[in-house]
């Protein structure tokens, strides 16, 4: 079972490093549309300091959504899902695995690059600091989100659309935790409650996507 | 034992059969023939547990396979009509990996199962580099490096040059003669040789 589990791990991040752009291509739209937005906010440091949150955050959603639409595109196009779905692993491992693999190459990357936004952002230390915390217990939970609405679009083409429709507006309650939670470390309030609600989102996330979404996929690929 | 009771399929709002009913034993061939349309792969993809049936059981060794979903995996290994191989992995890692998921490896190692397909010197080739009938010999390795005892293939000469046909052809009766089953669609004529060879044919129904 955790064969199963490990040898998919490894499969998608062998396919994520033979494609650069799968991980490139999201850090390189969230350093873009942060930097857009300092250049906008001109010469007012206490501007730039207040939406610096919302903005790294709105992002970092947007660019983890970016790679969700190929997260089952080519192994539906090219049979290996009809694979994975007749594999004695349970489904929702091997979904979790795809989920893992799509967090570390989508993820982790706007995890390591989030403190020198927050810098350019103007953003004190202690608030980087708990940027960097909420952007690694919430992307985690967008892939989990993300792998669900993957699952359901399979059999679209040219789904980004529909995608991020679907998985957008279920994000929204954590967008507004984590911002909640970087201004208030910017206000020097207490940030334990953000953090535990963004840690309840994810355990929540953990615990339904994968039987979701492994539904999902028996549907989809049972017509 | 694979026994179908009663089965009834169907593809989008149009009934493909009904009442559809046989029993594959070991060491048994079923050739599953028929027109286009007629219903063939939605059976093979009844049968290995993709899809649904409107109406009817699938039983496998007297367990219906509903109840038994992970043994039943275990034993079973489905090549469709797409190969289900990732043109970015080569030959060894697409294999590498099948094995792994499956969890029931043969004793027979991969560049074994490859020299006896003819592609041997592919390896280490990603599968992009390869062509069709190769690609096919590919997902037709699954079966070899894999100790299931039912294999279900969806047209699976599609492709092949008659060597390769040949060597199919050589895994299938091999298979056959260590008391396993075998469900397969295909246009072709091939001599099964001495091996058991069933047929039934699935037509319009009205």
């Amino acid at each position: 079972m955790t064969r199963a589990f490990g040898a998919l791990l490894k499969r998608d991040l062998i396919l994520v490093a033979r494609t650069p752009g799968d991980y490139t291509t999201p850090v390189i739209f969230f350093v873009v549309c942060t930097t857009l937005f300092s250049f906008v906010a001109g010469k007012d440091i206490a501007v730039l300091k207040s939406i610096g949150p919302g903005v790294i955050w709105v992002s970092a959603l947007l660019a983890s959504m970016l790679s969700l639409e190929g997260l089952f595109r080519s192994d539906y196009e090219d049979g290996t899902l009809e694979q994975i779905l007749t594999a004695p692993a349970p489904l929702p491992l091997l979904v979790l695995a795809k989920a893992f693999a799509h967090w570390i190459s989508a993820g982790v990357p706007l995890l390591l690059i989030s403190p020198i936004l927050g810098i350019l952002m103007n953003l004190d230390s202690h608030s980087t600091a708990i940027l960097v915390v909420t952007i690694a217990i919430s992307t985690p939970t967008f892939s989990l989100i993300g792998i669900f609405g993957a699952a359901l679009v399979i059999s679209q083409k040219k789904a980004g659309m529909l995608l991020s429709l679907l998985t957008l507006p279920l994000c929204v309650p954590i967008l507004i935790f984590s911002v909640s939670a970087v201004s208030a470390a910017a206000d020097q309030l207490p940030i334990g409650g953000h953090l535990m609600l963004l840690g309840a989102f994810f355990v929540f996330t953990l615990t339904l996507s994968p039987f979701g979404t492994a539904g999902a996929l028996r549907i989809m690929l049972s017509n | 034992m694979l026994q179908i009771n009663n089965l009834a399929g169907t593809r989008g709002e149009r009934l493909l059969f009904k009442n559809l009913s046989f029993a594959v034993n070991g060491g048994e061939l079923l050739l599953i023939k028929g027109r286009n349309g007629a219903g063939k792969t939605s059976l093979l993809r009844l049968i290995c547990g993709l899809a649904t049936p409107e109406t009817g059981e699938i039983l496998w060794d007297g367990e219906s396979i509903a109840n038994i979903r992970s043994e039943y995996f275990h034993s079973l290994v489905f090549v469709g009509h797409d190969n289900g191989v990732n043109l970015d992995l080569t030959v060894q890692e697409n294999l590498h990996f099948h094995q792994a998921i499956k969890g029931n490896p043969s004793a027979h190692s991969i560049p074994e199962v490859l020299e006896r397909l003819g592609i041997s010197r592919y390896l280490k080739v990603p599968c992009r580099f390869l062509s069709a009938g190769q690609k096919r010999r590919v997902a037709l390795g699954r079966l070899a490096i894999s100790d299931a005892r039912l294999w279900l293939l969806d047209e699976p000469f599609t492709s092949l040059d008659e060597r390769a046909l040949d060597a199919v052809k050589n895994l299938i009766i091999q298979h056959l003669d260590q008391g396993r089953l075998c469900l397969a669609t295909s246009h072709q004529t091939i001599d099964w040789q001495d091996s058991k060879v069933n047929q039934i044919r699935l037509g319009e129904v009205s």
